[in-house]
């Protein structure tokens, strides 16, 4: 168990590494000047080539990432001279746009997101677990058709669409919920959840199906096995049965799925975030694209990178609690 | 991933559908099959239906658009009403027999046409992705399965370092740095490069549970290549779950253009496509819903008839669902 988590975090450590590098390859390499970015509209050639060796971007490539590796790990000392600034651990840089460090700005904006994540996530496993199992329970009945077809459907209305319904539906036609305004948790979980509702509702319909269909699938194999018809014929209540011994078998597939989308959310909901209004870590990187602020766009795709990883390593390690033949 | 559950491990020799087999004489094709199984169920019927209109409309689009008189970027003053803002005259956003599906406001260009020209664009994104994937994906997959060894163990690394990239952030990103290049064909570029990891798995696993089958075998003994074997022998094993899987690709490919078009990061205008269509009507959904209802309309028919298809072919020609995550 030991000898297979330190190899597993082996590789997740090389596996961001080559995400790192991949990443600043194409946004240091490729058109986008950072320095013009950081130097301003009015601009002389002089304090460009002065604001390029401040930021370091005449150093030869290879010497950039190895700096920035370094900053990740111990913190660094960023520009040279009277403009010295020092980037504490962990040092993603600073952002071109407000001078002020990527990590602060993702830990301010990582609540949005994960509170996001979240709560979708609780409402699409409910969601589509429910469909999935009652499905497989009326396996080829017109109940089973209409939530599979209803399922698929929702899933495949795009989610900008669906927001904007929501909001049209919800808030401006029958005004029952206010416009979404992020409230931190802490200052009290119902207004917290409520403005919360409606990107939870809209994000949950475009994942639920998948977990409909799949648990649907895993759940009318499970019933059908003898261990089952012992269940029944020792006198188990069906709704034991059903949870106990039907739906647990099916979860492993279930879980590697919510692994993925869970740990591809965390780091922010592009286009929910942004037609919500919610200041989140994918509407901060969908502003820095547009301004070319590098270190940020790095810190949020390293970030994100970062959470599917580990989603992956716990799902894998949950396995086993899932699963007891599961032996690592 | 070294620690792959038992649950969804390779999974072995195909079995037809218990469902289908009561009803279907012993001894029938998989094509047999899938016919009987699409003429039993209407809502796959009816996608079938839309999936072929669908595919009609983006082929003739110029010749169809001509039909409604229009071209996609004609400009038409007459058809909005300047006092009000640029709102389209007439009811429903304008719909006339003049245009067919009403007007862009402000400049009263063609919905109809613009719409089937949207088409044309999504649709051939999201073909041409989905070759790329379909194609990179079967190679690997095979190559991995059938070699195993080294070839596997690189093979595998790269498919689980794919997998954990952001890969709509990558792709919004990726799309925004590079500038004066063919869009629709970076678009294709960008959205391939991500995909080919779901399906090289599948192929993987189908193809460890084939190569040694006795008629692989025997193949081998009768001194075929490996290049043969692969192609006449293990190939055709593979195909019915990649077309299943190919099915279910296009319509994540259409829906992944669209979401980059909205963001604005996609196709550039004045080329059409729905996503960008979508996401210049979003202001207008409470002054004018038709604009913003048919793109949308659009989209949502091309993305649910694919997906309803596939998951149909999914239960014909790899009944076991061997979706490994």
């Amino acid at each position: 168990m030991i000898t297979y988590l330190l190899r597993r975090l082996a590789g997740v450590l090389g596996v961001l590494l080559a995400i790192a590098a991949v990443t600043f390859v194409i946004f240091y390499v490729l058109p986008a000047d950072p320095a013009a970015a950081a130097c301003g509209k009015t601009c002389s050639p002089e304090r460009l080539e002065a604001v390029r060796h401040h930021l370091g971007l005449d150093l030869p490539l290879w010497r950039q990432f190895a700096d920035f590796l370094t900053g990740i790990f111990t913190g660094r000392t960023l520009g040279t001279g009277q403009y010295a600034l020092q980037c504490d651990f962990p040092c993603l840089g600073y952002s071109y746009e407000n001078s002020l460090p990527v990590w602060d700005l993702l830990l301010d904006r990582l609540p949005v997101s994960a509170s996001l994540a979240v709560g979708a996530a609780a409402l699409w496993l409910v969601l589509g677990l429910g469909a999935g199992v009652v499905a497989a329970l009326r396996k080829n009945t017109l109940t089973d058709r209409t939530l599979m077809v209803g399922a698929v459907a929702a899933a495949s209305l795009p989610v900008y669409f669906t927001s904007v319904m929501l909001i049209y539906g919800v808030i401006r036609i029958a005004g029952i919920l206010p416009y979404p305004e992020y409230h931190d948790f802490t200052a009290g979980p119902v207004t917290w959840a409520i403005n919360l509702l409606l990107p939870w509702i809209a994000l949950a319909l475009l994942y639920a199906a998948m977990y409909a269909r799949q648990s649907r699938g895993s759940m009318i194999e499970a019933m059908a096995e003898p261990y089952i018809r012992t269940a029944r014929a020792k006198g188990m209540p069906e709704r034991t049965v059903v949870v106990k011994h039907g739906l647990r078998s099916g979860m492993t597939p279930i879980l590697t799925l919510f692994g993925m989308d869970l740990g591809g959310l965390l780091a922010g909901a592009v286009i929910t975030e942004s037609i919500f209004g919610l200041p989140g870590v994918g509407r901060l990187f969908y502003g820095a694209l547009s301004t070319a602020d590098q270190p940020v766009v790095l810190g949020v795709t390293l970030m994100a990178a970062f959470f599917i990883v580990v989603a992956n390593l716990v799902v894998d390690l949950l396995y086993a609690v899932v699963d007891p033949r599961v032996r690592y | 991933m070294t620690a792959t559950p038992p649950l969804t491990a390779p999974r072995g020799p195909k079995s037809p559908p218990p469902a289908a087999a009561a009803a279907v004489p012993p001894g029938s094709s998989p094509w047999q099959l899938a016919r009987r199984e699409l003429a039993r169920r209407p809502a796959v019927k009816v996608s079938l239906g839309v999936v072929v209109l669908f595919v009609l409309m983006a082929l003739t689009a110029p010749w169809l658009a001509a039909l409604g008189g229009w071209a996609p970027d004609e400009f038409d003053k007459s058809a909005v009403d300047p006092y009000l803002g640029g709102l389209p005259i007439g009811p429903l956003g304008g719909i006339s027999s003049e245009h067919w599906l009403g007007v862009e406001p402000g400049t009263g260009r063609d919905l109809f046409a613009r719409v089937v020209h949207g088409a044309q664009v999504s649709l051939l994104i999201a073909f041409t992705a989905t070759a790329i994937v379909v194609l990179v994906g079967t190679a690997a997959g095979i190559a991995a399965g059938y070699f195993g060894g080294k070839v596997d163990s690189a093979l595998s690394r790269l498919m689980d370092l794919t997998m954990s990239f952001p890969s709509l952030i990558f792709m919004i990103a990726m799309m925004s740095v590079a500038r004066d290049v063919n869009r629709i064909v970076l678009m294709t570029a960008v959205i391939g490069l991500f995909g080919w990891p779901g399906i090289a798995r599948v192929v993987r696993g189908q193809t460890l549970s084939l190569k040694h089958r006795e008629y692989v075998d025997a193949a081998r003994l009768a001194g075929s290549g490996p290049w043969r074997i692969l192609t006449r022998d293990v190939l055709p094993g593979v195909l019915g779950p990649v077309i299943a899987y190919t099915t279910l690709l296009i319509p994540g490919m259409i829906s992944t253009e669209a979401a980059l078009s909205y963001l604005g990061v996609g196709v550039r205008p004045p080329t059409a496509s729905w996503g960008q269509m979508i996401a210049e009507s979003v202001t207008f959904y409470e002054t004018d819903p038709t604009y913003f209802l048919i793109p949308s309309a659009f989209l949502f028919l091309a993305v649910l008839a694919f997906t309803l298809l596939g998951d149909a072919l999914r239960d014909i020609l790899d009944p076991r669902g061997a979706r490994s995550a």
